[in-house]
């Protein structure tokens, strides 16, 4: 499982990308992967809109994930 | 019209004369006259969109002209909108160019919105992005969006057809304190011309039937791999139910925050010793500031609290009177007896006056 990062996402991890890799315990729904970032980097908890998207659509918290999904995590951004 | 000016557009089969006449017909408003502003400005007049309008209140300032490519040295401290216009206007004579010098509220935006086929938000700051939203979904006009971040972009077409909208990306407006802009936070010069040329092609697109817009898809750009991401999504009809636009859409509206008027706070200034303290970064600070002010950045406002005299009055300060805002708010909470006054309008606004003093 790729996850894509956007935004502030990106500066709160620090890279623009990770893997869960084989063996990686990886998030069920969009919600628990919500929450593995708010537990990895607390910054995130404070992101007030968060959208996430499974391979490429836009997904709810209750969508479930596979191994291959391709997630991007894109916070709004603001600037002009 | 001149059509010779346009031929190189009206020979492409695709196009031709009648999507020139379409554009000719169209009027487009622009929120805002920066970064992605210019570029969306400077090619929706030159390919010949026959009105124009442009709200912004702000003034050039230096470092706009590393991407507001509109312009020069000699408009530091100008304008933008009249300077835009009068740029424009040389341009292409033949556009209706209609100049807004104000910011737009939730008392003007409804009248504002109302006289345009459909807007492009080309503002830098989220209150305006969900002002513009709500204004759009009530009046159902759509609205092309853009935004920034250091090297990305995102772009998007929004309430178009039944379509969905901002908020069914992002429902709910971030806190003060959640994204930096591009003030803090820094972006490439080059980044808003890309995405702001991109959202100038989907509003071409939308006025002239031509292609496929960005309808229900959110196009995310990074100019340090060239990677396109288009994202779909669907309209949360919820979204669609505004009926009236909210009283603020100011980061801080749920607690009213005791405030100054730059005028009030320049003339107070000439007879009295003031404790400011301006919140902006370090870097900010340098290029212009008070001379007696002292920089916390809001950052490190918690743990630099001992610095602040409390005894006296605190002002608060910083650009353009947001984060000074959300300063008094945080002091609040540590120091309930405390006079926190916040200069609305920030150093934008003292800078305005300074200039006519």
């Amino acid at each position: 499982m790729e996850i894509l990062l956007f935004g502030i996402a990106k500066d709160i991890v620090g890279r623009s990308s990770f893997r869960f890799e084989e063996g990686d315990e990886v998030p069920k729904s969009v919600l628990e992967l919500k929450q593995k970032l708010n537990n990895s980097f607390p910054d995130f908890g404070k992101l007030s809109s968060l959208a996430i998207a499974v391979n490429s659509e836009y997904a709810q918290d209750g969508k479930s994930l596979q191994r291959g999904d391709e997630i991007a995590v894109i916070p709004p951004v603001s600037g002009g | 019209m001149n059509i010779e000016r346009y031929d190189r557009q009206t020979i492409l089969k695709e196009f031709g004369m009648e999507a020139q006449l379409k554009l000719q017909a169209a009027k487009v408003l622009v929120v805002g006259a920066g970064g992605l502003g210019v570029p969306v400005l400077t090619y929706l007049n030159a390919m010949g969109v026959g009105t124009l309008g442009i709200v912004d209140n702000d003034m050039v300032s230096l470092s706009n002209l590393h991407r507001q490519v509109l312009y020069s040295e000699t408009d530091v401290n100008k304008s933008k909108v009249v300077t835009a216009a009068q740029k424009l206007k040389e341009q292409n004579s033949e556009t209706d160019i209609i100049s807004l010098e104000t910011y737009l509220t939730p008392e003007n935006a409804l009248r504002i919105i109302a006289d345009y086929d459909m807007v492009i938000d080309a503002s830098d700051n989220f209150p305006t992005r969900y002002l513009v939203n709500d204004a759009c979904v009530i009046l159902n006009k759509p609205f092309v969006y853009g935004a920034l971040h250091s090297f990305e972009g995102q772009v998007s077409v929004f309430n178009f057809e039944g379509g969905p909208t901002y908020r069914c990306l992002f429902p709910e407006m971030p806190k003060a304190d959640e994204v930096p802009n591009c003030n803090e936070n820094g972006v490439l010069g080059i980044v808003p011309g890309i995405i702001g040329n991109f959202q100038a092609l989907e509003a071409v697109k939308m006025i002239t039937g031509i292609g496929e817009v960005l309808n229900g898809k959110l196009l995310l750009f990074d100019g340090l791999f060239n990677s396109f991401q288009k994202i779909r999504f669907s309209l949360n009809p919820e979204n669609s139910k505004i009926k009236a636009l909210q009283d603020s859409y100011d980061f801080n509206c749920e607690v009213s925050v005791n405030s100054i008027t730059s005028d009030d706070f320049l003339q107070l200034l000439a007879e009295n010793e003031i404790q400011l303290i301006d919140v902006r970064t370090p870097k900010e600070f340098e290029k212009n500031s008070m001379s007696f002010a002292k920089n916390i950045p809001l950052s490190q406002l918690e743990e630099r609290q001992d610095e602040i005299i409390f005894e006296v009055p605190v002002y608060l300060v910083c650009q353009s009177g947001v984060r000074s805002k959300k300063a008094v708010n945080k002091l609040k909470e540590a120091r309930a007896n405390a006079e926190l006054i916040n200069v609305d309008g920030g150093m934008n606004e003292i800078l305005k006056h300074a200039i006519k003093y």
